[in-house]
């Protein structure tokens, strides 16, 4: 599979089924007999993901299944370590890769995996796409950072929420207020000021991800639109899965189940 | 083996010593620095497992015992890039001699021992910049055990590769999981084409032969482009 990887180039890849290593495997990692879904939402920076995943979230264990949330930077191993480097001023783009790298197989390893074992839905912000896109909009080599990454699991869907960068700087503006320094990838100096360094670096990520997206298969929804109406056609999306339902065999519920059952007894 | 680093296109050069724990390495490159130095060259120093911006991570996932065999490799690649970004690349490019005690193929040795794929792990680390010259301390495994079993209070976890869970007992699994890194080390001497010191010999045999290794090698290139101290003209004497 490594070898597919390599040969094609921006073409679409011949991928793996969901749920097996795009190339090398985790060394000692069992990953067969995984039950659950692991879904992906994947966008360049300020497109809104999180506000999707916390509504899905919602949604789906509404509906009954099991839910872990993760998203980058945030494993117990390397989420402290990448936050503080970022504070500094030293961190550099190859550093800064490998330790979102480093952060990205510690999530997978001990919660995205155990996770799928035990049937629940993954819901994931970014995956290792925004990890290769934001190393490859800093030139680094692309085949390099898609063998690193080959070891993350393929998903059962990967929905690229799709922007231009001018709807971007509007939701930075009056959504948050100002620029952040890494999000206008400062780092390189893509621009003069953070506003055009910002411009400038989304509009070279939004096209590695354009490119990823063929080679991958994603799915694109349209982010200019209003969040109710994205968030309805994720929903829509996501039940065409085929989810197991609560009243078939519950495979998302039990985690809690079985607390509650003790009570009476 | 070319495309495995990036070639080293600069003024500085870039000279390296493995091995395994106990083989003597640490001593022979600071006695070669010393004496690099005293030759006027400007001479750098790096050391595996040291940059400042990943050391605390690195620290909790030990004493927590969180790391797995991909999580150990990619944290010691990270710290390596940080060093290489930082500190390696910009001196050499600016004609320092940079030594360093390890290198690349540490990880090529460890994490392999540990299961992680060899190709993997050798394109992980294909931003560094190939050596100059790479010594590899050969010792016999015996020698460099009774080295560190006599010396030291207690094996760490991950060093022993305890880990691994090959033994409970943390004497004998830190014997094979070292005997895995030294088979490792054997395997691509020669794909690496390192420059094999017998580890037995008296320190100064060692020594002597390292410096000749880095005439031979680097002789010419020495004279031209490492940045050297220049030597203070006072009265038109020099001192």
């Amino acid at each position: 599979m490594a070898e597919s990887i390599r040969k094609t180039t921006a073409n679409k890849l011949a991928l793996p089924k969901p749920l097996e290593p795009y190339a090398d495997p985790l060394p000692g990692v069992e990953t067969t007999n995984l039950s659950g879904k692991l879904i992906v939402i994947e966008g360049p920076d300020a497109v809104g993901r999180s506000t999707q995943v916390t509504q899905l979230r919602l949604w789906l264990e509404q509906e009954g299944h099991a839910v872990l949330d993760t998203g980058m930077a945030r494993s117990a191993l390397a989420g402290k370590g990448i936050a503080q480097a970022k504070e500094g001023n030293t961190l550099g783009p190859v550093t800064a890769t490998l330790y979102y790298v480093t952060d990205f197989a510690d999530r997978l390893e001990n919660e995205i995996i155990p996770a799928l074992r035990a049937g629940f839905v993954v819901l994931t912000d970014r995956y290792i796409f925004s990890i290769m896109a934001r190393a490859i909009a800093r030139g680094e080599d692309r085949k390099w950072i898609e063998r690193v990454c080959g070891f993350g699991l393929v998903p059962h869907s990967v929905y690229y929420l799709r922007a231009k960068v001018k709807d971007l700087v509007s939701r930075v503006v009056i959504g948050r207020g100002a620029f952040d320094y890494w999000e206008s990838g400062m780092d390189y100096h893509f621009g003069n000021d953070m506003y055009e360094s910002f411009v400038n670096y989304q509009t070279r990520l939004i096209r590695v991800l354009d490119r990823m997206s063929t080679r991958y298969g994603f799915i694109e929804i349209d982010a200019g639109k209003p969040p109710e109406i994205i968030f309805r056609e994720l929903q829509r999306r996501i039940a065409s899965l085929q989810i197991r339902k609560v009243n078939g065999a519950p495979a998302g519920v039990t985690r809690k189940a079985p607390t509650a059952r003790k009570v009476p007894v | 083996m070319n495309s495995l680093f990036t070639r080293n296109r600069y003024r500085g050069k870039l000279i390296v010593v493995e091995g395994i724990d106990g083989s003597g390495k640490s001593t022979q490159i600071s006695l070669l620095s010393q004496w690099l130095r005293s030759r006027g060259f400007a001479v750098a120093f790096s050391e595996w497992n040291s940059s400042p911006l990943v050391h605390e991570t690195t620290r909790r996932g030990k004493r927590k015992e969180m790391f797995t065999p991909t999580t150990f490799s990619l944290i010691h690649a990270t710290d390596f890039a940080d060093r290489t970004e930082r500190y390696i690349l910009p001196l050499v490019r600016a004609g320092a001699i940079v030594c360093a005690d390890r290198y690349a193929y540490t990880a090529f040795a460890r994490d392999v021992a540990r299961g992680v794929d060899p190709k993997w792990v050798r394109n992980l680390y294909s931003f560094a910049i190939r050596p100059n010259i790479a010594f590899y301390f050969k010792t016999p495994l015996d020698v460099a055990l009774s080295r560190i079993l006599g010396g030291r209070d207690a094996l760490k976890y991950y060093e022993a590769g305890m880990d691994l869970k090959i033994s409970r007992d943390v004497e004998e699994s830190f014997r094979i999981f070292q005997g895995r890194i030294v088979a490792e080390y054997e395997a691509m001497s020669e794909e690496m084409g390192f420059h094999v010191i017998d580890a037995t010999q008296s320190i100064e045999d060692q020594q002597r032969q390292m410096r000749a290794v880095v005439v031979k090698e680097l002789g010419r290139s020495l004279k031209t482009g490492v940045l050297k101290v220049p030597v203070l003209e006072i009265n038109g004497r020099k001192h």
